[in-house]
């Protein structure tokens, strides 16, 4: 994706509840036009990050630029973002209709304007009869669609979402999530989305940020983040994965269960504590002597996609994702190819 | 603004405690006149103690709100359970029945009764008095008991009897635990009620049973005594002590 | 002297009640074959049958009979005129009120009535203008002492309300505190006792809590997120209090105008203690048709048409918050 202009950055932002230190030194920027999702476990500040950027919350120090101007101190009444609220926060004294034209009757637009702007935005998020709806009688898809367009419709530079597909069912996040991303590619507004469902963030982002106790972990493209963890949280919270303690004889040679494996990691010092991440559907079940490692199979689970064992082999149980069974107490070998083992900096290290 | 909006509050409560607090100040004024202070004195608390009228009516008025309490307690605890057991129909009538003295004003309640003890050759005084206060305080402590038990798991009873238990066990073991913080605020609620009711007691009483409110009814037409202003003062400082101890209790429970 | 005979449809009507209620507690345990939850209540419902319905069958009773227990509409054409019962004692003895200028309706009942209506119309007001900034300044979560505030204003609300009218007879009198003051400063005094507006004062100084709190209730239960939500759609503070927060706290409001609007009427008790001779309000007016006049038929009339009214003006408020949604007191 071509690089876009920074819209918004924030500079060292911390925060600070009770004496608690929700946010350390948060630095981040992001560009016009894309999906960016900060993605955590609960508590890790990605919601107030966001209530920051939406001016809900002051920051203890630091500053949150906007288009080059410092909005650190502006109200959200006057900033150019809207949000998508968590439980969607839809007033109940007004119904479906009022409750969109909300934000144009407090500029004060004339009526026929209000009347085309809203009956488009049924239209956009497919709610077309509900205009005088009240709100309660309203389902959760349908309340969460009503919060969307009553923030859209004042066609905002930057739409913020708390965790908006939270109270929906299994089946209708799977479809919310290919319509928001596709809404968010049609209007070319850029998404700023806070989740604690990794799959989620993997699907919809363009980027994708990692938080843990008021602070990044790591940045990147899902891909990058799936694929090179820098930390074993990281690795952890994003996609399953077997993690091991190993040591790095040297470049692109480390060592765990007793055996040296090849691999493709360089630049740790010789003889260096590391962590070694593979992905379970990473692990190739072979032949009980060919392979790098020897076990025994402990457990096997039917997952649908997949089968889900639990094999014992080197001291360690691994979890490995496999199209075909292997019975349990079975004699296997595993292998893994070079390319597929991850080698991280031990867990303390990777604090900053 | 936001010393315009401290303001604001302190006028409202100096309104609220000004009278309070002269009432107060006055029960130490060792002379009678209201308005010249001549040396500060207990004499007037001497003289409430030794006072049979009052003694009396605050006798009358701690006995009535405990026993009324205790009465209405479980009366509207059991009327509670009861009705929350109700098929709807019957359920309705009964919030009726107990909606219908909650907003009827004082004044009617205590005539129709004053009416119904009349009527049926009663003669009025402490029993009457106190069937009154039974009657006005149940509604509220059933209200208070109502929504713990819809709150609470409506399948705990069928399972207390499936393991065994009769009826009775299962309401005391597993229903009364459950429902407690609103059967123990409904009782507050009722005693604080039944301390403070004037009107329906009025009514519901002889001249020769009063209770405090009606004491100082009487007192206050003929003009008050400063004796009264030394029981204003005890009242207060009792109730302070009442609700500081019970706010210490909620907030302790609620941490 | 009334007539303390129960006629013999009375009894046959108690019979009657107690009846039904033994035939429905027999229904009730055929039903469930045995002990029911629902058996419970059953001691409950017969206490307000007897202490509640009855007494209330009493009034209407009395407001529809007259003194020798016949069917009459004359205690409520007393009300409409209250020199009726006069007028007819001179026409039965042969006398001509018209001719003697007698006859002019006697507007004392309904202009007591009317003047309660009006005291506690600004009663309430006057408590709705002072008590929801109150309300709202104690439900700003920004405002750390909210909770103490809150319990500074129960504490007077739970003192005897008897002792806190009377506690302004002390600041009110002639020789009362305020003049005292005023005397000392050189003016001369004003009489604040034994008029309309120390009524009001009295009122409302005892009706204010019972405003606060159902709105405090309403708007500390607000989502916090709705005004933020308004803020994030462009509307300034102001704006947030007016189209949101306002009319989310309507049941509240609603609430404490049903709270205070209905003592005030039929208060007696303030207007006896602070008002003078002209201050007599419907409350009084009650009492003093029972107790002094020993007037049972007229004062169950009255009472009637006093539960009339405020049966009709909470069904008017009712309309405007129909789930009744108002933070309880409890």
């Amino acid at each position: 994706m071509q690089e876009q202009p920074r819209l918004i950055n924030l500079e060292h932002i911390n925060k600070e509840y009770d004496s608690v230190e929700v946010l350390r030194d948060i630095n981040l920027y992001v560009r016009k036009n894309e999906f960016l999702t900060l993605l955590g476990p609960s508590g890790c500040g990605k919601t107030t990050t966001l209530r920051i950027i939406g001016g809900f919350e002051r920051p203890t120090s630091g500053k949150v630029i906007f288009d080059n101007q410092d909005i650190t101190d502006m109200p959200p009444y006057k900033r150019r973002v809207n949000t998508v609220f968590q439980k969607y926060a839809l007033f109940p004294h007004l119904n479906v209709f009022e409750n969109i034209a909300f934000g144009l009757r407090v500029a004060k637009r004339p009526k026929d304007e209000v009347a085309k702007r809203v009956n488009d935005m049924l239209e956009l998020v497919n709610l077309q009869e509900y205009g005088k709806r009240s709100v309660d009688s309203l389902s959760g898809g349908q309340q969460q669609r009503v919060a969307i367009a009553r923030a859209l419709i004042n066609e905002p530079e930057v739409l913020l979402l708390d965790e908006p597909l939270g109270a929906l069912d299994l089946k209708l996040r799977k479809e919310m999530q290919l319509e928001l991303k596709r809404m968010q590619q049609h209007l070319g507004i850029t998404f700023i989305f806070v989740t604690h469902d990794q799959e989620e963030a993997l699907t919809m982002s363009d980027t994708i940020i990692v938080m843990k106790d008021g602070r990044i972990q790591q940045i990147g493209t899902p891909k990058h983040i799936y694929d090179e963890p820098k930390s074993a949280f990281v690795a952890n919270f994003v996609g399953e994965s077997n993690i091991i303690q190993g040591r790095m004889i040297r470049d692109e040679l480390v060592n765990f269960c007793g055996v040296n494996f090849t691999c493709v990691d360089f630049g740790f010092a010789k003889n260096a504590s590391v962590d070694v991440l593979i992905r379970p559907e990473d692990i190739v079940i072979v032949g009980e002597d060919v392979g790098q490692l020897t076990g025994t199979v402990r457990s096997v689970l039917f997952k649908g996609v997949h089968y889900e064992m639990i094999i014992e082999a080197g001291g360690f149980m691994w979890k490995v994702h496999s199209t075909t069974m292997q019975p349990e107490d079975s004699l296997v070998g595993l292998s893994v190819v070079p390319f597929n083992i991850h080698i991280m900096h031990p867990m303390e290290e990777t604090a900053p | 603004m936001k010393a315009l909006k401290r303001g604001y509050l302190g006028l409202i409560l100096l309104f609220l405690y000004l009278p309070i607090a002269v009432l107060i100040i006055q029960s130490f004024n060792a002379g009678v006149s209201r308005a010249k202070w001549e040396g500060f004195s207990f004499r007037w608390y001497q003289e409430l103690f030794k006072s049979p009228d009052i003694m009396q009516a605050l006798y009358v008025t701690v006995t009535i709100a405990l026993l009324a309490a205790a009465a209405s307690t479980i009366i509207g605890t059991a009327a509670a359970v009861g009705i929350n057991a109700m098929s709807r129909r019957p359920q309705s009538t009964m919030m009726m029945l107990t909606n219908i003295p909650m907003t009827m004003p004082d004044i009617v309640t205590g005539i129709s009764l004053m009416l119904l003890f009349i009527f049926s050759r009663v003669e009025r005084g402490y029993f009457t008095m106190l069937l009154a206060h039974i009657t006005f305080d149940t509604p509220y402590v059933a209200l208070s008991v109502l929504p713990k038990l819809r709150q609470m798991n409506k399948y705990s009873y069928e399972a207390a009897l499936d393991l065994g238990a009769t009826p009775g066990y299962a309401m005391l073991r597993v229903i009364l635990p459950a429902i407690r913080p609103g059967v123990i605020t409904g009782a507050l609620l009722a005693f604080t009620l039944s301390l403070d009711d004037f009107t329906i007691s009025y009514f519901t009483t002889s001249p020769l049973v009063q209770n405090l409110s009606t004491l100082i009814y009487s007192e206050a037409r003929k003009g008050i005594k400063p004796t009264v202003n030394a029981l204003s003062a005890l009242m207060f400082v009792a109730l302070l002590v009442l609700l500081v101890t019970v706010n210490h209790r909620t907030s302790r429970t609620t941490n | 002297m009334n007539n303390l005979a129960i006629p013999v449809w009375g009894y046959w009507l108690m019979g009657l009640c107690l009846a039904g209620f033994v035939w429905m507690l027999v229904y009730s345990l055929k039903k469930y074959r045995g002990m029911h939850r629902s058996l419970y209540a059953w001691p409950y419902g017969l206490w307000m049958v007897v202490f509640t319905v009855i007494p209330l069958l009493l009034i209407g009773y009395y407001a529809f009979t007259d003194k020798l227990g016949n069917f009459t509409l004359e205690n409520f054409a007393n009300f409409w005129d209250s020199n009726r019962s006069m007028k007819r004692e001179l026409m039965v003895q042969g006398f001509d009120p018209a001719a003697l200028g007698m006859d002019a309706r006697g507007t004392v009942n309904v202009s007591t009535l009317v003047y309660s209506l009006w005291m506690a119309l600004i009663c309430t007001l006057v408590s709705l203008v002072l008590g929801y900034p109150t309300a709202l300044i104690m439900a700003d979560r920004s405002f750390k002492m909210g909770a103490t505030i809150v319990v500074l204003f129960v504490i007077p609300m739970w003192m005897n309300f008897l002792l806190r009218t009377v506690a302004w007879m002390s600041l009110l009198e002639d020789s009362g505190l305020i003049n005292s003051l005023l005397k000392l400063l050189g003016f001369s005094k004003v009489q604040l006792m034994y008029n309309s507006q120390a009524v009001l004062l009295g009122m409302i100084y005892n009706f204010l809590p019972f405003m606060v709190f159902p709105i405090y209730n309403a708007l500390n239960k607000q989502d916090q997120r709705w005004s933020e939500a308004a803020m994030d759609l462009g509307a300034n503070k102001w704006t947030t209090f007016w189209k949101v927060t306002f009319p989310i706290s309507m049941p509240g409001i609603i609430s404490g105008i049903t709270m205070v609007f209905m003592p005030s009427v039929t208060t007696f008790f303030i207007p006896r203690v602070l008002g003078g001779g002209n201050t007599e309000m419907f409350g009084d007016l009650i009492e003093r048709t029972f107790l002094t006049a020993d007037d049972w038929n007229v004062g169950s009339a009255l009472s009637l048409i006093m539960m009339v009214l405020i049966l009709f003006s909470l069904g008017l408020l009712r309309r405007v918050d129909p789930e009744g949604e108002g933070g309880s007191m409890i």
